[in-house]
């Protein structure tokens, strides 16, 4: 989480500015970092005493933003410890917080962190601050070292599980979990009729929602940003373009076109040829926004697919397709016999995965958290099925990519692809056995 | 193996392309694109006073919104406007104003193939002509693959919906530098190597990717220095509008 401290116009982020300089000082700092260092000189306001600093407005041509990043900056360069002295912490008035240690305490755990660290980053209490307000500086430390601040190195991608049958009531489910990012996909079938260019194929719709529980950057009433586009690449790359003879169907509309060698081959959706048709509703929804959303929404829908069992069905007297029930009387029983009594289940052809990635300068980190993509400006997804081809290569500006680079992040996407093959057979036995 | 086209090009042949700017009066800057038949229309606007809810207010924010021929904005709309805006930023310097907000407003006038490429190559003429400043222009291309794996350049409609798949690739300009060749490279590849942005349809192999990225370099190069030569041209409205075959 960045916090913008800004200029005087806009409101910093979370924090409220009161009139008063001593609570001012003590709004300004972020809610879970209880300690602040400022040095002597640099702020005369606060070090002074507490009546006279009371009334006293900060300096009108000092803008807000001089008085916590700056300070910070000017202490010393992060490379070497500060030196003990020169930091002096300024809590003006302890009474005033009911949790505040004393000066003498504060000082100790300071000196303490110094000297225990490595020099590196220096002192527990800095870190979390460091961690705030120079994002960048704190990963590239890390990067230095090729490992990242969860403790992964660069190319190892986070603990993923899979577990089918989520929604009991959908026919087919699934809860997907790659670190913190969790979808849930669920299915439900529905007859319908198919269109006249297609008499024998079914239908797919993918819908990806962001509801508010994931991010706290998503509001109720309008959809996300991300959402929308989220929603159409799933779409893109599960049901791919096939041949198209007929001139009038839009390459947008995904809903009718047919995939010829895709994931799934529409035609096993159809039941009565120019008559009645599946339409599969695919629904994704993330609860939890931590970071490479589209991995997870495709790794959970393609687990959904696998899960899939069709409902029996059979026509009745009137030729409309109903629910198979299995009922007593044996009278209507020798007319209902099931349409689709063998084919329960959804071929799958090539299963595809993806992998996000994450660049910075020389780097390139796989499976960012959400963290990452924020301080990250330049995201690769790369989609490859598993017969080894790729389904999509998707930069969206950002950084320069060199060759180099699209064999590299091809080649963790290839690691990914044999590890994400491996649970989706774990958690396909182990649905089996039940 | 050539690839017979039906409009008789060969596999590596741009269609004609055409570039005008300051079309429109009353927009900061405007630019209009076309390669064959497929034309777009872009306005600029900017910088404007203040940044949208959720975005920075340390930098410059840039807002794109793409208006179809017909009918509404749906989602392949917003993925275009997504990708667009992120193409954009990387090749804004968004420290230079920082708090305030840049339109770029896209209109399609007619859909022929590779309409997000045309689209990257008139916005980017169309900031270039509203002055906002920019790090190097960017220049986009529609690379298909067919279905024996040669590639083929800028394909018309008919053609992306019968190819196994395309790209669209932006690239950076390539420089003209008065340094001798070779004293600009980054990991051993020219500046203008890198990409921008990839966005791939339908499935190819990997070789055939790097060979589409390939192509797409040399025709890129081709196109920069078109864009470069219309955009040079004089300042006076009778003679902003250029051709090239």
């Amino acid at each position: 989480m960045k916090v913008w401290i800004s200029s005087k116009e806009k409101k910093p982020m979370g924090l409220d500015q009161s009139p008063n300089a001593r609570h001012s000082l003590q709004s300004r700092i972020p809610k879970n970092c209880h300690h602040w260092t400022l040095t002597r000189s640099e702020f005369p306001a606060v070090a002074s005493s507490s009546k006279t600093a009371v009334n006293r407005r900060p300096n009108p041509r000092r803008p807000p933003t001089a008085y916590c990043c700056r300070e910070i900056s000017r202490l010393a360069p992060p490379n070497s410890p500060p030196d003990p002295a020169s930091l002096v912490v300024a809590i003006p008035d302890s009474q005033t917080r009911p949790g505040a240690r004393t000066l003498e305490e504060i000082q100790k755990k300071v000196t303490m962190g110094l000297v225990d660290s490595s020099g590196d980053l220096s002192g527990e209490m800095e870190v979390d601050a460091f961690r705030r307000l120079f994002p960048l500086r704190y990963y590239e430390r890390h990067l230095a070292e090729s490992i990242r601040p969860d403790g992964r190195t660069l190319g190892m991608a986070r603990d993923t599980t899979l577990a089918l049958g989520a929604v009991s009531s959908a026919d087919g489910s699934a809860l997907t979990k790659i670190g913190s990012t969790t979808m849930l996909a669920a299915i439900k079938m529905e007859v319908m009729t198919p269109s006249a260019e297609s008499p024998d194929e079914g239908c797919i719709a993918i819908e990806f929602h962001m509801p508010p529980i994931c991010s706290p950057i998503v509001r109720p009433g309008r959809p996300a940003e991300a959402a929308v586009v989220e929603s159409k690449r799933l779409s893109d790359t599960i049901l791919r373009y096939g041949r198209m003879e007929s001139l009038d169907v839009q390459p947008r509309t995904i809903w009718l076109v047919f995939c010829s060698s895709g994931m799934i081959n529409l035609k096993e959706l159809a039941l009565v040829s120019g008559k009645a048709a599946w339409m599969a509703y695919l629904d994704i929804y993330c609860l939890d926004a931590d970071g490479a959303l589209f991995d997870a929404a495709l790794l959970s829908a393609v687990a959904a697919f696998s899960h899939l069992q069709i409902p029996v069905v059979s026509l009745n007297d009137k030729g409309k397709i109903v629910a198979f029930t299995e009922e007593g009387d044996t009278v209507g029983k020798l007319e209902k016999e099931a349409v689709n009594k063998e084919k329960r289940k959804l071929t799958l052809g090539n299963i595809p995965f993806s992998l996000t990635c994450a660049l910075h300068k020389k780097h390139i980190l796989a499976d960012p958290s959400s963290e990452e993509e924020s301080i990250m400006e330049t995201l690769v997804t790369v989609v490859m099925d598993s017969s080894d081809r790729l389904v999509s290569f998707y930069k969206p500006g950002g950084a320069l990519a060199y060759t180099s680079l699209v064999t590299d992040c091809v080649r963790l996407t290839r690691q990914r692809m044999k590890e994400l093959e491996k649970i989706l057979d774990e958690a396909f036995s182990g649905m089996e056995v039940d | 193996m050539e690839t017979d086209r039906k409009d008789g090009r060969t596999p590596n042949q741009l269609r004609p392309l055409k570039c005008s700017r300051n079309i429109l009066h009353r927009a900061h800057g405007s630019a209009s694109w076309s390669q064959g038949e497929t034309k777009v229309l872009a306005a600029v606007y900017g910088p404007k006073a203040g940044t949208k809810k959720n975005e920075d207010p340390e930098k410059a924010c840039i807002e794109v919104i793409w208006k179809p021929k017909t009918g509404q904005i749906g989602k392949a709309e917003k993925e275009c406007e997504m990708i667009m805006k992120k193409t954009i930023q990387s090749i804004c310097l968004l420290t230079i104003n920082p708090n305030t907000t840049t339109s770029v407003i896209v209109q399609v006038v007619n859909d022929d193939g590779a309409l997000l490429p045309c689209a990257i190559n008139a916005a980017c003429a169309a900031l270039v002509d509203a002055g906002i400043p920019l790090k190097h222009l960017a220049v986009a291309i529609c690379c298909c693959v067919a279905e024996e794996g040669s590639v083929v350049l800028d394909p018309t409609k008919l053609e992306e919906q019968q190819m196994r798949g395309f790209a669209y690739l932006v690239f950076p300009n390539s420089a003209l530098s008065a340094l001798p060749e070779g004293s600009y490279l980054v990991n051993g590849e020219p500046l203008e190597h890198g990409i921008i942005t990839s966005v791939t349809h339908g499935v190819m192999s990997v070789d055939e990717y790097l060979k589409c990225v390939d192509r797409g370099r040399a025709a890129c190069a081709k196109l920069s220095g078109f864009l470069r030569n219309s955009l040079q041209k004089s300042q006076f409205p009778s003679d902003t509008s250029s051709k090239a075959a």
